[in-house]
């Protein structure tokens, strides 16, 4: 589905990461590998270092610990917030929804919007389509898009498909009116029969958690899990993408009357960098152009990997000048989305530790 | 056997050294020799050696379950 914005930009990132760093070779061992396998697997798919959480941390805490940094620092005023939108596949509670809880926390004004997406790896495109609509009402002028996922706790660590990559953060993005002449092209699609691809089995009202569902169990591959945690078929994932992206991107460069080389940079997810430079040499860009450092830095974080990559790799260039971007996201849902937008001349794009 | 089947032999045998993939093999998968994360070695490694980048919609088990199959695919980059 072909979306288009107009007259809205965003002014400002902050990516939030946990101080935790775990490197691939503290938890080699874990994995049903040689060794020289292992280190072959690091090489090929970029893993290298992750953030996590430390036990008890919540997406909330990521989020409200960004806003009040923006405060403290005079970068964003309490009652100029019109909207709050959480994209995170790991609220703190099941209810109430935890836009509401980080309102609370902040002592927000009640003449607001607080919406909670679950989303996951192409969560930011979704939440900026959000906060773009939002932007079309009258009366609100600034979208506060808060993407956050702290899925480590549900990773097993015997799961070498999973646990090498998967890490934690949270990112706020400030989305508001602006009265240059802009555009936003947009493109989403879903794919629901693909939804199990990637899930959590146990925690919903579907099977929920028990004492059975905590029980590790030795896949074909040699991975041991719990139906508690996160499970991904990597293959059908990476096939997925493959077919579906780069249609997509052509799609909406066309749509957009957008030359590829015009597009300084594809700013994408972060799953592994052997999928990414397959994206790039299909697409038909320079791997340059399509970063593919931050899984190795920092680890996927799902929805929050897109803005981590831009505040990483051009994080303090973005203030004083412009890029076209083109963002593009897949995983959960099936879901996968892509953006073209006019980016730069930001009022801050930093990352900060919790 | 060919040379590109030589090759492709050699670079199997680094991957999984436990096996001799130059033996008849009716698959390389079922029979538990290569997963998927060998699936993306392999592949990395015949980009780099034949300096080319194999499709990611071909980046499919079938496309890598005997030698034959190798072979076919890597064919179709090589002659491009």
């Amino acid at each position: 589905m072909d979306l288009k914005f107009k007259n809205s930009k965003i002014t400002g990132i902050l990516t939030i990461l946990p101080k935790r760093e775990v490197l691939f070779e503290d938890e080699m061992e874990n994995y049903n590998f040689s060794i020289q396998k292992s280190l072959k697997l690091k090489s090929a798919m970029g893993y290298n270092k992750k953030r996590i959480v430390e036990e008890g941390t919540t997406s909330s805490d990521l989020c409200v610990f960004g806003i009040n940094y923006l405060f403290e620092n005079e970068i964003l005023k309490k009652q100029d917030i019109d909207a709050l939108i959480l994209v995170t596949q790991t609220p703190d509670y099941i209810m109430p929804p935890t836009s509401n809880i980080i309102q609370g926390k902040l002592g927000l004004k009640h003449d607001m919007i607080c919406l909670d997406i679950n989303q996951g790896c192409a969560g930011y495109i979704i939440g900026l389509n959000q906060a773009f609509m939002l932007l079309e009402q009258e009366s609100i002028n600034k979208v506060i898009l808060l993407n956050a996922d702290v899925l480590s706790p549900k990773v097993s660590k015997k799961d070498r498909n999973s646990n090498p990559l998967i890490g934690d953060a949270a990112s706020i993005t400030i989305v508001e009116k602006s009265t240059e002449e802009t555009k936003v092209f947009s493109n989403v699609k879903m794919n629901g029969e693909g939804a199990m691809a990637l899930q959590i089995p146990a925690g919903g009202s579907r099977l929920p958690s028990s004492p059975e569902t905590a029980i590790m169990k030795e896949d074909a591959s040699g991975n041991f899990r719990s139906k508690d945690n996160l499970v991904m078929k990597g293959d059908a994932v990476f096939n997925f993408v493959q077919t579906e992206v780069p249609p997509m991107i052509d799609s909406l460069l066309n749509k957009s009357e957008t030359n590829k080389d015009d597009v300084d940079y594809y700013m994408f997810h972060q799953p592994n960098k052997f999928m990414l430079n397959k994206l790039a040499d299909k697409i038909g860009v320079s791997r340059e152009r399509m970063p593919s450092n931050i899984v190795g830095k920092y680890g996927n974080s799902s929805g929050v990997s897109i803005p981590t990559t831009i505040s990483d790799n051009i994080g303090n260039k973005a203030l004083n000048n412009k890029y076209k971007l083109c963002l593009s996201g897949f995983g959960a849902g099936l879901t996968w989305a892509s953006m073209i937008i006019d980016f730069g001349h930001l009022n801050f794009c930093e990352i900060i530790e919790y | 056997m060919t040379s590109l089947k030589v090759k492709i032999v050699k670079i199997l045998n680094e991957i999984r050294p436990e096996f001799d993939f130059s033996e008849p093999i009716d698959n390389f998968i079922e029979a538990g020799m290569l997963d998927s994360f060998d699936i993306v070695t392999l592949v990395t490694t015949l980009d780099e050696e034949f300096e080319i980048s194999i499709d990611g919609v071909d980046i499919l088990p079938e496309n890598f379950a005997t030698l034959e199959c190798t072979v076919e695919l890597l064919k179709k980059y090589i002659e491009k």
